[in-house]
C-alpha cells in the first residue's frame, strides 16, 4: 500500500529564498510523525506542498499514491493551516456543514456532533466563529480537518493557542486517530508534546532534514538513578538492561531500594544538538 | 459548486452588504424621483416649447433617464467591486481561502462559483435599479424609452464585466489595492466615454477614435453607450439633434460586434484569472 505521504527530493524556492532543499520524508499508514525545526525552517512550506496550496520547484510529493494537489490527493487529507480563519458569521456547526459539502461527506449531523464533541466544543455548536476565543477556533479548525475521515492529517501547529487541557484533549485525540489507522504529520514547537505522541520525528533546518528517526531511539541513555536510604545513587554509563543487576547488587549489600529511574536525554536535547541552537 | 455559490451569497448577506445596498439604493431612488418630479413640473410651467420640432418631454425624459442609467451603472459597479475585490488574495491573506482550496472541489470550480455568486447578486440588482429609474421617469413625466430589455441586459453585462475584472485583479492584488485598481479602471472607461462626446462636439475624429478604442478596452463603457443609444433608438428629427448635444447624447452604437467582443473579453479575463489562480501559491 502506498505511504500516506511520500516526499522525494522536495525543493521550493520563493524568489531568492530557498525554503526547502531536497527533502525526503515518508509518513506510513497510521503513523504519527512530528516535523520539528526552528522558525523559517520550511515546515509549513512542506505541509502546504503536500496539500496542494504551494507548488514545489523540485522533487515530488504524493498523498496515498496520488500526486499532491490532485483531487484524489486532496480528497484523502485533512488540513489545519497555521494561520487560518473561518467566516465570522458562521456557527461552528455551519463551518463543519460547509466542509462536509465541499468534502463530499454524507455523514450529516451525526458526524458534526461527533467531531465537535471530540474537540470539546459540544456546547458551542451554535456559537458564531466571531464570538469564539482563539483556542476555540483552533479546536474548530481541528474538527474541520477531520471532516470526511481523512487518511492523512496535516496539522500545522494545531495546539499553539490551546490551554493545557486542550493540548491534552488533542493528544488523546491523536492517539485515538493513530489507533484508527489515520496517518498524521504534526508540525510543532512543543517538543514535550511531540515526544509524547509521535512515533517518529524529523528535524528540518534551513530547508533540509538534519535529524530524524524513531522518537525513543533518538533519545540517548544517560544513566540510571536509584533512590536508596542514603539518597540518590547515579550510575552514569548504565542503561535499562543494567537495572536488574544494579538492584540485585544493592539489595545483596543490604540497601533499601525505593525507586529506580532510567535517564535518557530528552527530545529537547536532541533537537538543540541537531539545530545547533539556531533560530532565524 | 452550489455550496460555494451559496457561501458567497451568505457572505454578502451576513456582512450586511445587502442591508447597506438596499438602504442606500432606496435613498438614491428617492432623490432620483424628487429630481425627476421637479424637472417635469418645471417643464409644464415652461409652457409650449419654442419650436414644435423639438419634443421637450422626450428630450427631458431621455436625458434624465440617461442620468439614471449612469447611476445604475455606477451603483452596480460599486457592488460588483466590493463583492469581488478580496476573492483570492484578500481571502488568502486572511486565511479564509486555504481551508476551502484544500477540499476536493478544485480551484477552477471555486473561482467560477465565486464569480457566479457575485453575478447572482449584481445582475438582478442592476436590472431592478434600471427598471426603477424607468418607472420613476415614466410615472413622473410620461416618458417611456424606445427599448427596455436591451439596455437592461447591457447594463447588467457591463456590471458582469466589472465583476470579472475584479476577480482577475483579486488573484494578484490584495483587497485594497485591487479595489483602487478596479475603480480607477472603471473611471478611465467613463472618461473615455466623455472624451468621445467632446470629440464629437469638436468634430475631432482623432479624439473620437482614441475614445472608441479606450471604451472597447473597457467594454462596460461601450455597453453603457450602447444602452444609452437604445433608449432613444427610434427618436428622430430635431429632438434627436438636441439629444445628441446633451450630456447623455451622441451615444455610440455597438451592435452585434460589441456583443461578440464582450463575450470574448469575459472569456479572456476569466481564463486569465483561472490560469493565474491555479498556478498561484497560497
Ligand atoms: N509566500 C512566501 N514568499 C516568500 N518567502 C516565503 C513565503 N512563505 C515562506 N517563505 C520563506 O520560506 C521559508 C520557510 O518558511 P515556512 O513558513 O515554511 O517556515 P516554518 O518552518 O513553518 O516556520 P515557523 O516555525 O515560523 O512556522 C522562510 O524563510 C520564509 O521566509
Ligand atoms: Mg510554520
Amino acid at each position: 500500500m502506498a505511504a500516506a505521504l511520500a516526499v522525494r527530493g522536495l525543493g521550493k524556492r520563493y524568489g531568492r529564498v530557498e525554503a526547502l532543499r531536497g527533502v525526503d520524508l515518508e509518513v506510513g499508514e497510521g503513523e504519527l510523525v512530528g516535523l520539528l525545526g526552528p522558525n523559517g525552517a520550511g515546515k509549513s512550506t512542506l505541509v502546504k506542498i503536500a496539500c496542494g496550496l504551494v507548488r514545489p520547484t523540485a522533487g515530488e510529493a504524493t498523498v496515498c499514491g496520488a500526486p499532491a494537489g490532485s483531487a484524489a490527493a486532496r480528497a484523502a487529507l485533512g488540513y489545519l493551516a497555521e494561520l487560518f480563519r473561518f467566516p465570522g458569521w458562521y456557527t461552528a456547526d455551519e463551518v463543519l456543514a460547509l466542509h462536509q459539502r465541499l468534502g463530499r461527506s454524507d455523514r450529516g449531523a451525526a458526524e458534526r456532533r461527533e467531531l465537535l464533541d471530540l474537540v470539546g466544543l459540544a456546547d458551542a455548536a451554535d456559537r458564531r466563529v466571531e464570538a469564539m476565543s482563539k483556542g476555540m477556533s483552533q479546536r474548530l479548525g481541528i474538527a474541520q480537518a477531520l471532516v470526511g475521515r481523512p487518511r492523512l492529517l496535516l496539522l500545522d501547529e494545531p495546539t499553539s493557542a490551546l490551554d493545557p487541557v486542550g493540548r491534552r484533549t488533542v493528544r488523546v485525540l491523536l492517539e485515538e486517530l493513530k489507533a484508527r489507522g489515520v496517518a498524521v504529520l504534526l508540525n510543532s514547537h512543543l517538543l514535550s508534546e511531540v515526544e509524547l505522541v509521535c512515533d517518529r520525528v524529523a528535524i528540518l533546518l534551513d530547508g533540509a532534514l538534519v535529524a530524524g528517526g524513531v522518537t525513543e531511539e533518538l533519545a540517548r541513555p544517560r544513566g540510571v538513578e536509584v533512590d536508596v536510604d542514603g539518597g540518590m545513587r547515579r550510575y552514569e554509563h548504565a542503561g535499562r538492561a543494567d537495572v536488574p543487576g544494579i538492584v540485585a547488587r544493592l539489595i545483596r549489600d543490604g540497601e533499601q531500594v525505593y525507586g529506580v529511574r532510567v535517564l535518557r536525554s530528552t527530545l529537547e536535547e536532541v533537537y538543540l544538538d541537531a539545530v545547533g541552537g539556531a533560530t532565524e | 459548486m452550489t455550496a460555494i455559490v451559496v457561501y458567497g451569497l451568505q457572505e454578502a448577506l451576513r456582512r450586511r452588504i445587502f442591508a447597506v445596498v438596499v438602504l442606500l439604493t432606496a435613498v438614491f431612488l428617492f432623490l432620483f424621483w424628487l429630481g425627476t418630479h421637479y424637472l417635469f413640473a418645471d417643464l409644464e410651467s415652461l409652457g409650449p416649447p419654442p419650436t414644435n420640432a423639438i419634443d421637450t418631454r422626450t428630450l427631458a425624459g431621455a436625458t434624465v433617464l440617461g442620468l439614471g442609467m449612469f447611476a445604475t451603472l455606477f451603483l452596480g459597479a460599486v457592488l460588483a467591486v466590493f463583492l469581488t475585490i478580496g476573492v483570492v488574495r484578500g481571502d488568502a491573506e486572511r486565511g479564509l481561502l486555504q481551508p476551502l482550496v484544500v477540499r476536493p472541489v478544485g480551484r477552477t470550480t471555486l473561482l467560477l462559483s465565486r464569480f457566479l455568486g457575485s453575478v447572482a447578486v449584481c445582475v438582478p440588482y442592476t436590472v431592478i435599479v434600471f427598471f426603477g429609474a424607468v418607472l420613476i421617469v415614466g410615472g413622473n413625466g410620461g416618458y417611456w424609452p424606445d427599448r427596455y430589455a436591451l439596455p437592461a441586459v447591457e447594463l447588467a453585462a457591463a456590471v458582469v464585466v466589472i465583476a470579472a475584472i475584479g476577480i482577475l485583479g483579486s488573484v494578484f492584488l490584495s483587497s485594497t489595492a485591487n479595489g483602487i485598481a478596479v475603480f480607477m479602471f472603471f473611471g478611465s472607461g467613463l472618461v473615455a466615454g466623455l472624451l468621445g462626446q467632446i470629440g464629437r462636439g469638436l468634430n475631432s475624429e482623432r479624439i473620437e477614435r482614441i475614445a472608441k478604442v479606450a471604451s472597447w478596452l473597457a467594454p462596460f463603457e461601450a455597453l453603457y453607450q450602447d444602452a444609452l443609444h437604445a433608449i432613444t433608438q427610434n427618436t428622430v428629427g430635431f429632438t434627436r439633434i438636441a439629444l445628441e448635444l446633451g450630456p447623455f447624447g451622441g451615444a455610440e452604437q455597438g451592435g452585434l460586434q460589441l456583443r461578440v467582443w464582450t463575450a470574448a473579453y469575459l472569456g479572456v479575463v476569466g481564463a486569465g484569472a483561472l490560469v493565474a489562480f491555479v498556478r498561484r501559491d497560497l
